[in-house]
């Protein structure tokens, strides 16, 4: 039942050699998009055809792109572009793999956004992390500004554009794009009270884009081949192809682009290549370690992946980073591990979040750990109830998801946990995959 | 413009808002309090804490015709979200129905508390904040009957974290609600503290030397809504509960900030009264509700102790010796009238309304001259031009200019630099015109620079732009009469519609002033400026009353050592001449009567021949007008040593018994008021009372025209302010006191000002080739009497010093926090001070901080040497 | 002093800022400070500071939030294994348990010698490839996936031996 795998397109690296030099990268066509733009496409028109491709944000929100682009505050200015590299959120690395094999058609994609709000200068905000990668950026910048494809009067035109790595220094909280801004200011990186939002208040207080890099990386080819090709991808409502970034208990992890809508049997057991060891499937998290615990049923295995069907087995789509858990690992042990995460990545400010991921987590590692009552099993509840719909930001809010799914769903591993039954050898630690 | 009006209800209490208010604070407005940790009604809302949720609904809206829905019984169709919202970040829309107080909005209050709590200490009992504590009384309101938290997890942290020594933090009690952080960026400007760290590690660090380097700092404890940040100062003293309350007015500076005096008694104390703190009072036309570290921290000259002089003092065999009122009254009383018109009374601003009109009658009943003590002239101008009644900087914005010229205003007067900045980031016209960099610049639209010593010439440059009557100008000046920033400057200063100017003592003594103010009132008088609110001259006095005493017909001496020598008796009342400025010994020799009346018994006073012990204005009542012309009135906080004279009904019999009193009863220190009636009394004068303040400002105001009408029941009025503060929720407006013991009252404007005055004189002001001239620049730390007390603050004022050009100091071949000995060649005095470098200072241009024990008081020519 | 010794460096640097917003650089420079002895000092911090017209205290404030500086010194590399959900699904914990044990120190420890850090942090964005870890020295940091422990150990040599040429060749200085 093999299909004939399409044309990459976002991940064309691997369907044409050393696309990271200009020179490949202009062979297949390379910033003729962004060369029309600039030359015959007022900027509005741009944000149109975007809008009418139906892409939506890839960081995880979903926002329509194109629409973002059309709230652009056009009575203030400077404008900005930012593009989102901050690519933290455990299980996520598809951007990473973006930047390092298809550059040129990222930054095309950033270059295309900023001449549709008419930014003049456009930072890629990268986590510190990725610093060899801002390294490697940089050069294919100068690359591009030697090539006369960034700079001033762009092919003869008055618009001028120049881009700018900036790397951040090890903080999950400036995925967020408020938090972003501030730490491009040079503050802490905590969020912003929304509203206002960044495209009428962002970067030094002025009218800003934050898009993530497999966004922008998709706008090329939708200029150049239009919105209608883009929408003959993907489902109506979500249009288009995704990277899936597959991790955890899985014989072939790694990025997979495909249509938004395919479902997670596909994903898992056709290209993932199914589970190791013979193991059953027991959860999967489908947007990181920000997601409920799904139930691996024969239903939500065939629940397609896309921004709407998700939520029906009591998920969302997020980022598409697709964690898959088999039997051998204890939900307890799971969680303890999220909301460590969390509570090690709180940016402090607001106050369920910061004294709620710090309280999780002493409670997820005690229960983890054999050390629990049955009560602390309901007081974990009760505090993750109690984070939920308080937070100033989202990561707050998603760092309850697997908490509270995962004893709504597994309460049994719980009760095994806290010594309500016996069996032997209840938690393996470290379970096994290689 | 009035601002559109909102209608809402918030608990089913209609209010009615103007669109923009903060749905919290129009809960406030009807009285309804919902309670915070991170909102301030004096800064922008964070929604951080999340403690002020509520439940909110909206009016919905039928999208055809944009009409709200409506009910079946004709009420609107009211959404509430699914969530609920932060109340201090939510601004009122029309329909908006607030719920406050349902079991969700509990739930989520207490949710919020609990969280809270599992990572406080709970150390109420211990702690500074207990029974003023907005966490304290939001528990007891809304907090959760026992913990879940177990307490081994608790996260233990350092509890005595000095952020420098007058504030210190308790890292376990801080609730990371940045209160602290946000006041010392937004309103102090000051970054020297700021959150380091993360998540639940999240804490206060100062990286500053020295540490929590700020004027301010002392604010933030009254806004911090725990007990994590505490002054040094009242730190493990006294609980809040155990404090009385006596309304008073900051006698530092000339903004005359409301103070509150928190005192207790104290067994240590032998059951007398001690000054344990001091407070901000709202007075939102003066200091809204804050004070400087100076006010808060430097009011031990005030307080009682042993050094204060406590008997009146007769110079017997050549020794001050104690000597009974009686004696010491009588003895100056003779002298007094033997000299008459030999008689100099010298007074400082220090004195209160009251102590400087029975002081000024004196002396003119004997035909004496009244002299003041003063580095600054030109308040017979503000007398007539400076700021009419109704003035507010907080009514300054958008359509005014503020022009501050030859101040240090952070320095010279802290609460005015504070809201002329506001005033500036509400979008007025900041023009900063002075011959050095002031922090001040950062908030102005046209920071301009005059060559040292051109003050006056550098005002009439902008005069000269706009009128076509045009001053002369020297030389030095006209590189900058020239730049069109300059112009630019004067153009948006003439187009405001409101304009002032706030003149300081920058580099300048008497003369400068004189002139400088002249220029200042010429450049209002031809732009329109004066006369009505929020127009006028205002000058950065050096003490708090220098604007009463000006007001009461007070003026400096052009030549103070000169008249000082020349007069046969001295009445030195509040001023200590000798210490600053050895040149006035001269005046001293023996020869002629002298009396100085203090509080300490200073190097002047050493010399006297009789000393009067005073009372501190901690003691007594009295008003002090502010360089706004605010006349303001303080309250006893503290019992003088002795008892005050008996009080007397009947003004017939009351120099009789008051003579009485005094042969039977008078002890211990005296108000600078009633002195001199008891020496007016024994010389026969009618008219003088001494019995209260408060019956001496009567005569003041029936005598002094521009007090015409004020009593001290006007000067305690009060009306509402907003935000509202001090009661019982402290969570909002912080520990600040509420002002219900007055506002006081501006003085109208005295007649006459209004025609054009003839230009000062503005002589070419040239650096010398050789030598340098030394200028004298205000801080506000000094080692002033009245702060030197203040033990706590030596380490910020730090030992003498004098600043230097970058090439001064390598000629010199001193580097930064090196000695040198500067000579004062006008004194012939030579000192050793410490030399810091300011590279921006041009060559020649030495800066002397005033009260530092250098003689130094307008430009003077000195000599440098390395020292040693 | 880092403005001298790093003058063009930090005009770059600069330059990507618009002139009243230079405080955006205070990461960028932080990085240059961090360099020289993988951490960073208060004498750098305020003279970051100065080059910004910010606080001192505000450039310590970022150091503290941001998990990549260190305000005090440990190990001359930092080997910083990624142990969070996925990676942990696919062996990175025991990894790091027996890389700690096989050069004697506890996860967050350092080496006898002073050079090397082994540490748990958050996820890199390398999930499928772990177990993995970066190296963050002064020289910046580098990926390395598909690790085993005799892998890492082996690049461990390798660091340890440039570490002694280097300060061989210092010395000769």
């Amino acid at each position: 039942m093999s299909k004939e795998k399409p044309p990459y397109i976002l991940l064309r690296h691997r369907d044409i050699p050393d696309l990271d030099n200009l020179e490949v990268y202009r062979q297949n066509g390379g910033f003729k998009a962004f060369e029309k733009v600039v030359t015959q496409m007022e900027p509005a028109a741009v944000t149109e055809v975007v809008k009418a491709s139906g892409l939506r944000g890839r960081g995880g929100a979903g926002f329509p792109t194109g629409l973002k682009w059309s709230f652009i505050d056009n009575k203030s200015w400077p404008h900005y572009v930012v593009a989102n590299a901050d690519e933290s959120e455990p299980g996520t690395f598809k951007d990473r793999e973006i930047m390092e094999g298809n550059p040129y058609q990222f930054l095309e994609g950033v270059a295309i956004c900023a001449y549709a709000v008419q930014a003049n200068v456009a930072y890629i905000y990268l986590r510190g992390e990725f610093w060899n990668l801002a390294a490697s950026l940089d050069q294919h910048i100068a690359a591009l500004e030697a090539a006369g494809l960034l700079g001033e009067n762009l092919f003869g035109s008055k618009y001028s554009l120049r881009l700018y790595t900036h790397l951040g220094a090890g903080a999950y909280i400036c995925g967020e794009e408020t938090a972003l801004l501030e730490s491009l200011e040079g503050k802490l990186g905590q969020p912003r009270l929304r509203p206002p939002f960044p495209p009428s208040y962002g970067l030094y207080g002025k009218p800003t884009i934050v898009n993530n890099v497999e966004t922008l990386a998709n706008v090329p080819l939708i200029i150049e081949r239009g919105a209608e090709w883009y929408r003959s991808m993907g489902t109506e409502k979500s249009p288009g192809v995704k990277i899936f970034s597959l991790s955890g208990c899985v014989n072939k992890p790694g990025n997979y682009e495909l249509p938004l809508g395919t479902t997670f049997r596909e994903l898992i057991f056709e290209h993932g290549g199914g589970i190791p060891g013979g193991r059953n499937i027991k959860a999967i998290m489908a947007a990181g370690a920000s997601s409920s615990l799904i139930v691996a049923d024969e239903r939500a295995l065939d629940t397609p992946m896309d921004y709407e069907s998700v939520p029906s087995v009591g998920a969302q789509l997020g980022s598409a980073s697709v964690i898959v858990i088999d039997d051998s690992v204890s939900i307890p042990w799971l969680i303890d591990k999220t909301t460590h995460f969390f509570r090690h990545e709180s940016c402090g400010k607001c106050t369920p979040c910061r004294e709620g991921t710090f309280w999780m987590s002493h409670l997820t590692e005690r229960i983890a750990n054999g050390r629990a009552r049955r009560e602390d099993v309901e007081l974990l509840y009760d505090v993750a109830s109690q984070i939920r719909g308080k937070c100033l930001c989202a990561l707050g809010e998603f760092s309850i998801e697997a908490v509270l799914s995962g004893i709504e769903r597994f309460r049994s591993d719980f009760d095994v946990a806290v010594g309500e039954v016996q069996t032997a050898a209840h938690v393996e630690q470290v379970p096994a995959s290689d | 413009m009035m601002a559109k009006m909102v209608s809402l209800t918030i608990d089913g209490k209609p209010v009615e808002v103007p669109e923009g208010t903060l749905v919290v604070n129009a809960a406030k407005k009807v009285g309804v309090d919902i309670p915070v940790f991170c909102y301030h009604p004096k800064m922008e809302p964070v929604g951080m804490c999340r403690m002020c949720l509520v439940e909110i609904g909206r009016p919905v809206i039928d999208r055809a015709s944009g009409q709200p829905l409506r009910e079946e019984d004709g009420s609107l169709k009211i959404q509430f979200g699914p969530k609920l919202e932060t109340a201090c970040t939510t601004p009122v829309s029309e329909g908006m129905v607030v719920l406050g107080a349902t079991e969700k909005v509990k739930a989520g209050r207490e949710d919020i508390l609990e969280f809270l709590l599992t990572s406080h200490p709970l150390d109420c009992p211990i702690c500074d904040k207990g029974g003023e504590c907005p966490l304290q009384n939001l528990t007891m309101g809304f907090g959760p009957g026992e913990s879940r938290y177990l307490y081994d997890d608790k996260k233990h942290l350092a509890k005595h974290v000095p952020l420098g020594e007058l504030i210190y933090l308790d890292r376990e009690r801080c609730i990371q609600c940045g209160r602290c952080v946000r006041f010392q960026e937004l309103i102090a400007d000051d970054p020297v503290i700021a959150f380091s760290q993360r998540g639940r590690s999240l804490e206060i660090v100062s990286y500053s030397e020295p540490g929590f380097d700020s004027y301010w700092s002392g604010n933030t404890t009254d806004i911090c809504p725990v007990g994590a940040l505490t002054t040094a100062d009242f730190r493990f003293r006294a609980r809040p509960w155990e404090l009385k309350a006596a309304a008073s007015i900051c006698n530092h500076c000339p903004v005359g900030c409301n103070l509150t005096l928190n005192v207790r008694r104290e067994a240590v104390s032998g059951g007398k009264w001690v000054l344990k703190r001091v407070m901000p009072r709202q007075n939102e036309a003066v200091n809204e509700i804050w004070i400087c570290d100076k006010g808060r921290l430097g009011y031990h000259f005030g307080a009682q102790n042993a050094e204060r002089l406590e008997k009146p003092l007769v110079r017997k065999n050549g020794e001050l010796q104690p000597a009974t009122w009686q004696e010491a009254l009588e003895l100056v009383t003779e002298r007094f009238q033997s000299v008459g018109r030999g008689l100099i009374t010298l007074a400082s601003g220090r004195l209160s309304n009251e102590d400087l009109f029975n002081l000024g009658k004196l002396t003119r009943s004997l035909g004496g001259k009244s002299i003041l003590y003063s580095s600054m002239a030109g308040g017979d101008l503000t007398t007539q031009i400076g700021f009419a009644p109704g003035t507010n900087f907080a009514d300054m914005g958008k359509e005014s200019a503020i022009l501050v010229v030859g101040s240090d205003l952070e320095e010279e007067a802290p609460l005015w630099w504070l809201r002329v900045r506001q005033a500036a980031k509400r979008g007025a016209t900041l023009i900063v015109l002075n011959a050095r960099q002031t922090k001040l610049d950062r908030d102005a639209h046209y920071s301009l620079r005059f060559p040292f010593g051109t003050a006056a010439a550098a005002v009439l440059a902008l005069v000269n732009t706009l009128s076509p009557k045009r001053p002369e100008l020297p030389e030095s000046i006209q590189e900058l009469a020239r730049s069109s920033e300059l112009k630019a400057a004067a153009k948006a200063f003439a187009e405001a519609k409101d304009a002032a100017i706030l003149f300081g003592g920058d580099g300048m003594g008497l003369a400068e002033t004189q002139a400088l103010a002249q220029a200042c009132a010429n450049l209002l008088l031809i732009t329109d400026h004066f006369g009505r609110p929020n127009n006028g001259l205002l000058g950065v006095w050096p003490r708090a009353n220098d604007q009463g005493a000006w007001e009461l017909g007070w003026q400096p001496s052009m030549n103070l050592p000169a008249d000082l020598a020349q007069a046969q008796a001295l009445y030195i009342v509040a001023a200590d001449p000798v210490s600053d400025d050895p040149a006035y010994l001269n005046a001293f020799d023996g020869q002629k009567f002298v009396v100085v009346q203090d509080l300490y018994l200073s190097q002047t006073a050493r010399l006297a021949d009789v000393v009067f012990p005073a009372q501190a204005w901690t003691e007594r009542e009295g008003s002090y007008t502010s360089g706004e012309r605010r006349v303001q009135r303080y309250y006893p906080a503290l019992q003088p040593n002795a008892a005050l004279p008996p009080r007397v009904e009947s003004p017939g019999s009351r120099r009789a018994q008051v003579l009485t009193g005094l042969r039977a009863e008078l002890d211990g220190p005296q108000a600078d008021f009633a002195i001199p009636a008891f020496l007016a009394e024994k010389l026969g004068y009618e008219g003088f009372v001494h019995a209260s303040a408060s019956l001496v400002f009567a005569r003041l105001a029936a005598e002094a025209p521009s007090f015409g009408g004020l009593s001290y029941q006007k000067l305690a009025e009060v009306h509402e302010q907003w935000p509202i503060v001090g009661r019982s929720d402290l969570y909002y407006g912080g520990t600040t006191y509420e002002n219900t013991q007055g506002l006081g009252v501006q003085l109208p404007l005295a007649q006459g000002g209004a025609s054009l005055l003839s230009w000062p004189q503005v002589a070419d002001f040239k650096l010398p080739k050789l030598g340098g001239i030394a200028f004298p620049i205000t801080r506000l730390y000094d080692r002033g009497a009245t702060l030197m007390h203040s033990q706590l603050l030596h380490k910020r004022i730090g030992e003498p010093y004098i600043i230097l050009s970058k090439q001064e100091a390598s000629r010199l071949k001193i580097s930064q926090g090196g000695f040198v000995r500067i000579t004062f060649t006008d004194a012939e005095r030579s000192v050793v001070v410490q030399a810091k470098v300011d590279e921006g200072l041009p060559e020649r241009v030495v800066l002397a901080p005033r009260s530092f024990g250098l003689p130094i008081s307008g430009p003077t020519p000195v000599e440098l040497k390395p020292a040693g | 002093m880092l403005a001298e010794k790093y003058a063009q460096e930090i005009q770059t640097i600069l330059a990507k800022y618009p002139p009243d917003q230079r405080r955006s650089a205070v990461m960028p420079l932080l990085y240059i400070a961090q360099r020289d002895k993988m951490y960073v000092n208060r004498e750098d911090m305020a003279e970051i500071a100065e080059i910004l017209g910010i606080t001192p205290t505000e450039v310590a404030s970022i150091v503290g939030f941001y998990s990549l500086y260190y305000e005090e010194q440990k190990g001359k590399y930092h080997i910083q294994v990624c142990t969070d959900l996925p990676c942990a699904l696919r062996g990175a914990e025991r990894f790091m348990q027996e890389l700690c044990s096989r050069l004697n120190i506890r996860p967050g420890e350092t080496t006898a010698d002073g050079l090397i850090t082994v540490e748990p942090v958050m996820c890199l964005a390398a999930c499928d490839k772990a177990p993995m870890f970066q190296v963050q020295s002064g020289a910046g940091l580098s990926y390395h996936e598909n690790q085993t422990v005799e892998s890492a150990l082996a690049l461990i040599e390798q660091l340890r031996s440039d570490a002694t040429r280097k300060r061989g060749r210092d010395s000769h200085v």
